[in-house]
């Protein structure tokens, strides 16, 4: 405990002392993947890992706690571990949904410190290359006129951000989300095989993911779901908005600390963020992860995720998620 | 033909390279001792050593040539737990316990492991000659299987377990019953709504199939051995320097090619792998055998069934995963992230854009599988003497082992009390004659049957004629209708035959 306190002294001292100090000092620095190793958590605390490494004097380690699709980790992070100063957690948006839809428990938004983001995916409208529809618009018109009539499916449950995507694009042709006409599986894998398959017409997936198979030509991109086009090998493919369609769904991936965290904890992380942001290094890491930037910390991103969190309870309430 | 011989040369060339050659046997070994660990599987393997694999740097044909050798290990190691401790190793070696485990317990440990080391070569050799050979064909047919038709194999199935039916048919059906419940804890995967998980956050995700299994079979047996020295009704089991016979391979050799081919098949298809695929095998063999009632008591052709079935799987996962880029089982998906780790690209294009890590995996899966052969055989002694280490060290040493095991993969306090609570309900439910392979049927099949049928109904819109509207699923029920069938046929026929003037029982 005296060694941590004195620690926090001497850190503070030479964060005084000097100003323009390169590195920041933070006991034992840990990042939480709360899911199984492999999947989108494990990816976003390894952006920390390689990403951070210059600009924290020690070694970040990647601790897993699966549980609950991230509900196990939110908990202890409220409950116990609120001011562990040593320890990230990684979030998406999909985390957020779960907060609105309260599968995170009686937490809200308000209860944790958003500190960094690690990267943004974005969402992606995708048909078979044999596909009818060549334009997001004709996609549109039968939504329009019939939800029923069109198949759509993804890796995510009624309720996911997979379905939100759909939902978003219904609600954009005049329909009821709750007509889609939607089909879950068990993550993209078995989605875009079924896609294949000719199960389902539709697959609304993520940007990322379809990096592998935008060569093959099996599948067509009808529009991806970005504020902006993207950069190559996307920059053929228009976003809905430019289709005329103000649908967007911006994947976000980043980290959270304990609610009771001290501000000089919390400050260490935003500024070996913030440091790492200006480099070329951290894009390079990004971008071999598969992630677009989006690079906000500390109190931007605090002001942002209560955006986003207002925005989806909106659209949850309008779907029907929750009252 | 011409593309495969060019293709499985160059891909021998790069597994032959001596420090390639080394990642084979040395991920071999390592994946035996992960697999014959009870509760550690190949995914565990897998998933923990990737990130080494990775740190080493090494490049990505050996990266991923390590990584399938751990792969194919642990799909071996798998069985050794079963059958000398009754404890399954991973899931896909659940099946393996009911013959093997008996086998030694009979004094036939070594004549066990040797059989079972023949039959998960045999099949994990034939899954990669047809791996080889049809890959890309056979990824185009996966993918043609709808919902619609998974619901089929799921009735397939069901129909090739319904042998599983022991002495008592009330106690498997509430058996399965109490699988299927367990399957329905957590978010429901169709409408995200959560289901029996009475506000505890770590079920929200539902229970994990290892945890279950290493629950009721570990946990449970563990129990069953504290109870019975105790009691002082543990008998030390014999020493065994049994070895597989010439009449064993005879008699296995058909149920080998069999089970292969299902294993294979199984496997290939996305979402269903090696635990299904040696459950079926299992349940098919017992309905074809002549000698189908001795299964469960140590029957030889009890235990080759699952064991070559889940090496083939293990083999036809890779298909999808190299050939679409999808991945056929929790493993493949984890490879599959290798692989993009390495910003390599699996798909269509793989085979013509990285030949060398493509063939190359292949070609060291072909010697991988001789490399186990040959670590299992000589080695069957050391294993089987296992079982000559006194009960009261094994039993908390299997104990300790199960639960670091189980901490390393899940990392969640909760699942060690979950596994403990299991662990007393399976005792109990031995305690009261139940058999508990139904329950982990009923969990792993019961899962997939609901999910499919509910997309297979949300693709319709409600209008059940889906499920029988493809050539496949017809062809899967009459399958199943003939599992059935058939061996009720079968045994009329050879008692109306040994009733007749002539008497000649004739084999299948």
């Amino acid at each position: 405990m005296s060694f941590a306190r004195l620690g926090a002294a001497m850190c503070l001292a030479a964060s005084l002392a000097a100003p323009a100090f390169a590195q920041s000092q933070i006991d034992d620095p840990e990042c939480v993947a709360p899911a199984n190793p492999g999947g989108g958590f494990d990816l976003t605390c390894r952006v920390a890992q390689t990403g951070l490494d210059p600009h924290v004097d020690a070694p970040i380690q990647v601790n897993f706690m699966p549980g609950g699709i991230g509900a196990v980790a939110y908990n202890l992070f409220n409950t116990t571990r609120t001011d562990d100063g040593s320890a990230i957690v990684a979030f998406s948006t999909g985390s957020l949904l779960n907060i609105v839809t309260g599968k995170y428990g009686a937490f809200t938004e308000k209860d944790v410190r958003w500190v960094a983001t690690a990267g943004a995916d974005f969402g992606a409208v995708v048909v078979r290359a044999d596909s009818e529809y060549q334009t997001l618009a004709e996609l549109m018109t039968d939504f329009s006129a019939d939800p029923a009539s069109v198949v759509v499916g993804a890796g995510g449950s009624v309720g996911s951000q997979d379905w939100m995507k759909g939902a978003l694009l219904l609600r954009e042709a005049g329909a009821s989300p709750m007509d889609m006409r939607y089909v879950a599986f068990d993550g993209g894998g078995d989605a875009i095989a079924a896609l294949l398959g000719g199960s389902i017409e539709v697959y609304t997936g993520d940007v990322g993911e379809m990096v592998p198979h935008m060569e093959s030509g099996q599948m067509r991109l009808l529009a991806v779901m970005s504020p902006e086009r993207l950069e190559a090998p996307f920059a053929d493919i228009p976003t809905a908005i430019e289709e005329g369609f103000d649908v967007e769904w911006t994947i976000m991936r980043g980290f959270y600390m304990g609610g009771d965290v001290s501000d000089a904890d919390y400050q260490k992380w935003v500024d070996a963020f913030e440091a790492a942001y200006a480099t070329e290094a951290f894009a390079q890491v990004q971008k071999e992860r598969g992630l677009l930037p989006l690079n906000m910390a500390g109190e931007e991103l605090q002001t942002s995720v209560e955006q986003r969190v207002q925005t989806l309870r909106e659209i949850a309430t309008e779907a029907g998620l929750i009252q | 033909m011409d593309a495969v011989l060019t293709g499985l040369a160059t891909g021998f060339s790069v597994a032959l390279d001596p420090f390639n050659l080394f990642l084979v046997l040395a991920g071999c070994f390592a994946g035996t001792l992960i697999g014959a660990l009870p509760g550690l599987g190949p995914i565990n393997g897998v998933a923990i050593l990737l990130p080494i694999a990775y740190g080493l740097g090494f490049g990505p044909e050996s990266a991923l040539i390590l990584l399938a050798g751990i792969y194919y290990g642990a799909e071996y190691g798998g069985r050794i737990s079963s059958i000398l401790l009754n404890v399954p190793g991973d899931a896909s070696a659940v099946m393996t316990t009911l013959d093997g485990n008996p086998m030694a317990r009979n004094g036939e440990a070594g004549r066990a492991l040797s059989l079972s080391a023949i039959a998960s070569f045999v099949g994990g050799t034939f899954a990669v000659v047809l791996l080889s050979l049809f890959a890309p064909t056979l990824a185009t047919f996966a993918v043609t299987f709808s919902p619609a038709d998974y619901v089929a194999l799921m009735v397939f199935a069901f129909a090739s377990l319904a042998s599983l039916v022991g002495k008592n048919v009330v106690k498997t059906l509430l058996g399965a019953t109490i699988g299927l419940m367990l399957a329905t804890i957590g978010i429901d995967a169709n409408t995200g709504v959560p289901r029996y998980t009475f506000g505890i956050p770590d079920i929200l995700a539902g229970i994990d199939f290892l945890i279950v299994v290493v629950g009721l079979f570990g946990m449970a047996e563990l129990l069953t051995l504290v109870e019975q020295q105790v009691s002082g009704k543990l008998k030390s089991l014999p020493l065994d320097n049994s070895f597989v016979r010439m009449a064993d391979l005879a008699k296995c050799k058909w149920t080998i090619v069999r089970s292969s081919i299902i294993g294979f098949f199984i496997g290939v298809l996305p979402g269903t792998g090696a635990s299904v695929a040696s459950a079926v095998a299992y349940g098919t063999e017992k309905r074809i055998a002549d000698d189908g009632s001795t299964f469960g008591t140590g029957n030889p052709r009890g235990l080759a069934a699952p064991e070559s079935a889940n090496n083939a799987a293990a083999g036809g996962a890779m298909v999808p995963m190299l050939t679409l880029g999808i991945p056929g089982s929790g493993t493949t998906a984890i490879l599959l992230g290798a692989l993009l780790m390495f910003n390599i690209q699996p798909g269509p294009m793989l085979f013509s854009q990285n030949p060398e890590v493509a063939w190359g995996l292949i070609a060291s899966m072909y010697i991988g599988n001789v490399a186990l052969l040959i670590i299992n055989l000589p080695l069957v002694g050391i294993f089987a003497r296992m079982l000559t280490i006194p009960q009261h060290y094994l039993t908390p040493l299997i104990a300790i082992l199960a639960f670091i095991g189980i901490y390393t993969i899940v990392g969640n306090p909760f699942d060690l009390l979950l596994i403990t609570l299991l662990g007393i309900f399976g005792w109990f439910l031995r305690k009261m004659d139940f058999s508990l392979a139904p329950v982990i049927l009923g969990f792993v099949l019961g899962s997939l049957f609901e999910n499919n049928l509910r997309r297979a109904l949300s693709i319709s819109g409600g209008d059940w004629t889906i499920l029988v509207a493809d050539y496949k699923s017809i062809v899967l029920y009459a399958l199943s209708v003939l599992v059935v069938l058939a061996p009720i046929w079968l045994a009329r026929r050879a008692r109306r035959m040994a009733a007749g003037p002539v008497s000649s029982s004739k084999g299948i």
